[in-house]
């Protein structure tokens, strides 16, 4: 955007006549230079978003990196003197780490498994049958992703305590699993979508049936979008926060992004350096995960946006 | 877009033998529906009923049902009122300037630039971090003495940086939670917009320059009618998620400080798992449903807008 040519909106005469005194006036003020002009505008605007992006993730880096006496410092630096793993090492003997990381790691895997089993059918079902259903699994989809989450967990809570499942790893897997459905369910249905009918037609005609033609025709072609989908459940269940937090109380059983508080309960400077470690280390696998599925998920999402 | 005639315009040979495959396709739904109606549908109806009781976590007395006496308390209670009117500043706070620099952030990486490997290998960083991660870096970022913001400041002379905690600072802190807010939802707004514009017809920008229409006018009478039903959708959906947000903001203030940063649901999630309230929690909850509702309209609207328009 150039952004010189802003004024009033007029019928179509008016705009052909402005823009036309515009384009003279471009012409006498040497195109190339405004140009130039321009280009350098817009590099310097994507620069600052790139600054914007990086800039504290990368004071995250430093510091994790930085010995106490410089984490200290009253002038802080971007690059370590005397970088050290002193941070790391110290963050475990802190806190019950290794156990937080399996503890995410379980409810994660286990709770993205699940929930591609369960929603692979009925996403099929979603997409390829027109049933007053699948109107209100959209509508539910979308409702879920609009609630405030304490008005389910309070119920939740309630319902897992009667089941004796409140601070046990069970617990939260169910509500993982339930939670990760509608996200799942809307990326799958897009997948089945993208699978042609015909060949499940043609299958038909030869005689197999829907189980038969889902099994042998349609899952072979859908392999890449249910990785994809069980991957980015795995890591909506890795990051999350709220339900980990009000379900288990245990500090051997918690996930590690509570763990991750338990170095905030002390403002100390000292502890700086541990909790920039600890918290490098919970998002390398989440960072990794989602570079790779990173293209997926956006497609999947500009589908959902665009398209529903 | 083209799904809908394709599924209509194909029937199969025989309409009773699809209908029998479908019948059939009943039993595929089981698997999601039932742990969907027992741990999600069940509990938020549960939650909604909640809210006109006065439940309590662990005492003996049973719970016992009290009307709209909870809504009144509700009406009544200056600390919710507080943290609503937080909470409305804070989700406007994000969500505006946030689509305002995503759009442009999305124009502008629509062009043939040379760094926009570097902007979507970069925009993974915030979208894939874990919330609790995102606050504590940005605690690094904020801190009075170790912080590389205050050293920034310093570096540039601008006075008022020694020593400064935004986080702590009554006047302060909710604008730092809201930049940190902005940081960390950029990136899928981005990505949503830039989707939006890929699906701008390119035929239309090259007629509007053929009229000799300069990037405004080409951005005014092309890109934004075009844009406008994902816009608003997006935006919708951004302002329910940041009112409903919850980790982030905890884990910079906690709600603090003096309650200037206590989002809805922080409050909510006090007066529940602190103070053993659920049955008022819930109201709290049920309240801003209300609100949530109208803005969840607008979404809609902006889609089923964008579905007509094509």
């Amino acid at each position: 955007m150039s952004g010189n040519e802003s004024g009033p909106t007029g019928d179509a005469s008016t705009v052909r006549r402005r823009t036309a005194t515009t384009r003279t006036r471009r012409r006498g003020v040497a195109p190339t230079a405004r140009r130039t002009a321009t280009r350098t505008g817009q590099y310097a605007a994507l620069l600052a978003y790139l600054a914007f992006l990086a800039f504290p993730f990368l004071w995250l880096l430093s510091t994790a990196f930085k010995p106490p006496r410089e984490i200290g410092s009253l002038h802080p630096t971007w690059i370590p003197e005397a970088p050290t793993l002193e941070n790391f090492r110290q963050a475990f003997a802190e806190q019950p780490l290794w156990a937080a990381a399996g503890n995410s790691l379980l409810a994660a895997a286990v709770s993205a498994l699940l929930a591609i089993a369960l929603a692979t059918p009925m996403a099929y079902v979603l997409a390829r049958c027109r049933t007053r259903l699948s109107r209100a699994a959209t509508g539910w989809v979308v409702i879920s992703q609009a609630f405030p989450l304490v008005l389910v967990i309070i119920p939740l809570f309630l319902i897992l305590k009667g089941l004796h499942l409140v601070d046990s790893r069970t617990g939260l897997i169910l509500v993982y699993v339930v939670w990760s459905l509608p996200f799942a369910l809307w990326m799958l249905t897009g997948y089945v979508r993208a699978v042609p009918a015909e060949l499940e037609e043609a299958a038909a005609v030869d005689g197999a049936g829907r189980l038969r033609t889902l099994l042998s025709v349609t899952a072979p072609l859908l392999a890449p979008g249910i990785v994809a989908t069980a991957l980015f459940a795995f890591l909506t269940a890795w990051n999350e926060f709220f339900f980990a937090l009000v379900l288990l109380k245990s500090p051997g059983k918690q996930t590690l992004p509570v763990a991750l508080t338990h170095f905030l309960g002390t403002e100390g400077v000292a502890d700086l350096g541990p909790l920039a470690a600890a918290a490098l280390l919970a998002t390398l696998p989440s960072l990794l995960l989602f570079a790779v599925i990173q293209r997926r998920i956006t497609g999947g999402m500009l589908a959902g946006a665009v398209k529903n | 877009m083209a799904t809908a005639p394709r599924r209509s315009g194909k029937p199969a040979a025989d309409p009773a033998a699809r209908t029998r495959r479908d019948h059939g396709a009943w039993f595929l739904v089981l698997p999601a529906l039932i742990p969907i109606l027992l741990l999600s549908v069940g509990p938020l109806l549960y939650g909604a009923g909640l809210a006109f009781t006065d439940a309590q976590s662990g005492r003996t007395r049973a719970t016992r049902f009290v009307g709209l006496l909870n809504f009144s308390d509700l009406f009544h209670d200056t600390l919710f009122w507080d943290s609503f009117r937080i909470g409305l500043g804070w989700a406007f706070g994000v969500t505006v300037p946030q689509f305002l620099l995503a759009l442009g952030l999305a124009l502008l990486l629509h062009l043939p630039l040379r760094l926009r490997w570097l902007a979507r290998a970069l925009a993974i960083i915030p979208w894939a971090m874990p919330e609790v991660v995102v606050g504590i870096m940005w605690r690094l970022v904020y801190h009075p003495d170790a912080g590389i913001l205050n050293e920034t400041l310093r570096g540039l002379g601008l006075p008022g940086a020694d020593g400064r905690d935004w986080l702590s600072g009554l006047a302060t802190a909710l604008p730092a939670v809201v930049v940190v807010g902005i940081w960390a939802g950029m990136p899928q707004t981005t990505v949503t917009l830039l989707a939006g514009l890929q699906h701008v017809p390119r035929e239309l920008h090259e007629a509007a320059a053929m009229d000799g229409a300069g990037a405004w006018r080409g951005f005014r009478a092309v890109t934004w009618p075009a844009l406008r039903p994902i816009a608003l959708s997006v935006t919708a959906l951004n302002f329910i998620w940041n009112l409903n947000s919850f980790a982030l903001v905890f884990v910079l203030t906690d709600g603090g400080p003096g309650g200037r940063t206590r989002l809805p649901m922080l409050f909510a999630y006090e007066e529940a798992f602190r103070y053993g309230q659920f049955g008022y929690a819930a109201t709290m909850g049920l309240a801003l449903v209300a609100v949530i509702s109208v803005l969840l309209a607008f979404h809609l609207a902006g889609r089923l807008k964008g579905a007509d328009d094509r």
